[in-house]
């Protein structure tokens, strides 16, 4: 691995683009293609050529497979995308910020934040803000959440790559034990759906709520790419990036901001899925290297696949229950951390 | 490369209202080109001084003047193209080559989105990497060099970002002899303008033009090493007993330090 990083100013970038994408897009096939009701690849791709210019193809599937196809399976599998890169490009932009390999958005309490925030608008609040209340609550939480972990660390001088994962689990720990007492408090027919909503799952993916997570995701993803030079600068030390014309203290805020904005959304669509924005940075580093210009670019394709992938177990295994993806993610992600861990006291 | 004139005026800095000051006024002059070595105890104020240099702290009361302009009337871009400083900071591993870390330097100097680099930036990159003997290093991860070498990529970095007046905190810290020689003989040929603390007083004295002696945030002294560096004052800012003795085959002046006043007869 460490040779593949070695080979410096690196022209590969755009063959493993073009190898992740065509990655990605067999990935998104059989994503769509596998499930409790099996499709044949072929009827995927007709169903998405006929919907995208009708009558392009003569329809020789039922009205069934197409609504399977349509309207279920698509938008999971583009939420899944979603979700996978928007996590990932979060994890490997607070890695570089905080200078601390272990940042991730689920381990810092910024999703137990979200979850807070979009418990309070599905139980108790009502959507008083339509469609827009959960994303928007989820995102408020996340912030504050953030603000909370930020805090704790500057009082509890723990700004080390270990304490400020400690600080982040002990939040997280207090806010998820302020959501369940939203969750006792709220109607109990509605808790049902609530829990397994927390424990992580695409299923409730519609067409029509895509675009929310789509123009954060393109925003965030877009300004974050354009800062990927401080990010690299920031790696190096707070004080160094400062000589080098960083604003250090208002760019870290900024992406703490993004970051909050991207999980949030994820969060308020598809639950706490954890350990992503951890693994997929560390994975990336080893594929392309270091340099932020390649690494979140990389980060989004191998989350996105990642997740794809695991939303494909997550249906599979129990099948026809739907496993709650946080599950399995939760599952890969932890032995990762353990296998990190060991790898750094290694060093 | 051109030098900077660095006038320091009336400078202090204190970390709030009510704390008391971590230095107090200081004034110097520095002509381009000449090198300043910052010396004194441990908490004499160094650091705070260079970090007011490199526009990391706002001064309490006083200003840093860079070729005619104040350093806070300039933005931190417009500053980080004039100065460039080397700090004590260990970057963390995140996988970064030496070649990646030396193109940091040319951050301020980048403009639009994502920050294009062009052909005059490589240059300037693998010139600085030339110069700083890395050629054979730039695709290595910089977690796999020695304490020396990564030093070195440190002094390409900043070299990189094309500085008029360069600082630099402790360059010698734990870096075996060859290494600290190497590093001072880059001070001397260098054509900048350079500050730069120093604990090793004989080194300071070897290199540098002027020499600024602080003791709990106050001026000890302003001036060539020779003067600056009298066995008085230094006995009286470190508090020991210092001699300055000739090295018998070169005929150099060398400081020596005694915790109480016995040894030969003089």
């Amino acid at each position: 691995m460490r040779e593949a990083i070695s080979r410096g100013a690196w022209g590969g970038m755009p063959l493993f683009l073009l190898g992740g994408l065509a990655v990605l897009l067999a990935s998104l096939s059989l994503a769509i293609s596998v499930g409790a009701v099996p499709v044949p690849l072929g009827t995927v791709w007709s169903v998405f050529l006929n919907r995208l210019s009708p009558g392009l193809i003569e329809q020789s599937w039922s009205q069934g497979r197409e609504a399977i196809v349509w309207d279920i399976r698509f938008p999971r599998a583009l939420l899944a995308m979603m979700v996978g890169a928007g996590l990932a490009m979060v994890g490997a932009s607070l890695q570089a910020v905080t200078r601390n390999p272990l940042a991730d958005p689920h381990l810092l309490g910024i999703s137990s934040g979200s979850a807070f925030g979009a418990i309070l608008a599905l139980l108790h609040t009502g959507l008083f803000l339509g469609l827009l209340t959960v994303p928007l609550l989820a995102f408020a939480g996340a912030l504050g959440a953030t603000a909370i972990v930020l805090a704790v660390s500057r009082i509890a001088d723990a700004t080390s790559a270990d304490r400020l994962v400690l600080a982040g689990v002990a939040v997280s720990f207090i806010i998820m034990a302020a959501a369940n007492v939203l969750i006792f408090l709220g109607d109990p027919r509605a808790t049902h759906v609530v829990v397994f909503w927390m424990l992580g799952g695409l299923g409730l993916a519609q067409w029509a709520q895509l675009i929310y997570p789509l123009v954060v995701l393109a925003i965030c993803a877009a300004w974050l790419m354009g800062r990927s030079g401080d990010l690299n600068a920031m790696t190096v030390g707070d004080e160094t990036a400062s000589t080098l014309g960083i604003p250090v203290a208002r760019f870290r805020l900024a992406v703490f901001v993004a970051g909050a904005l991207i999980t949030g959304v994820m969060v308020a669509f598809s639950g706490i899925i954890g350990f992503v924005g951890l693994m997929v940075p560390h994975v990336a580093r080893m594929l392309v290297g270091g340099d932020y210009r390649r690494v979140l670019p990389a980060s989004a394709l191998i989350g996105a696949v990642f997740l794809l992938w695991a939303d494909i177990v997550a249906r599979t295994v129990m099948a026809p229950e739907d496993l709650p993806i946080g599950i399995v993610t939760g599952l890969i992600g932890g032995v990762f951390f353990v296998w990190l861990l060991g790898r750094r006291s290694a060093v | 490369m051109t030098a900077a004139r660095l006038s320091v005026r009336d400078v202090s800095w204190s970390p709030s209202h009510d704390a008391g000051n971590l230095l107090h006024a200081t004034s110097f002059e520095l002509a381009p080109g000449r090198t300043l070595g910052v010396v004194g105890p441990n908490g004499a104020g160094k650091t705070t001084l260079l970090r007011l240099l490199y526009r990391f702290h706002h001064p309490t009361t006083g200003s840093v003047v860079i070729d005619d302009d104040n350093i806070w009337d300039l933005s931190a871009r417009a500053v980080a193209r004039r100065v460039a400083a080397v700090l004590q900071e260990q970057p963390s591993d995140f996988a970064l080559t030496v070649g990646e870390i030396v193109a940091l330097g040319r951050t301020p100097h980048r403009r639009g989105f994502a920050g294009t680099s062009g052909a005059r930036d490589k240059d300037i990159i693998d010139e600085a990497l030339v110069r700083l003997n890395l050629s054979g290093l730039a695709n290595r991860h910089l977690g796999t060099l020695s304490g020396g070498e990564r030093q070195r990529v440190m002094v390409a970095r900043a070299l990189a970002q094309e500085p008029r007046l360069l600082i630099l905190d402790e360059p010698t810290n734990h870096l075996d002899i060859r290494n600290q020689l190497e590093v001072l003989d880059l001070i001397r040929t260098l054509p900048l303008t350079i500050v730069t603390s120093l604990h090793d007083l004989n080194l300071a004295a070897g290199v540098c033009d002027d020499i600024l002696l602080l003791q709990s945030g106050q001026t000890m002294g302003f001036g060539p090493p020779a003067q600056v560096l009298s066995e008085a004052a230094v006995s009286d800012t470190f508090h020991v007993v210092a001699r300055r003795e000739q090295l018998s085959h070169s005929n150099t002046d060398h400081l020596t330090f005694h915790l109480h006043a016995k040894g030969p007869p003089r």
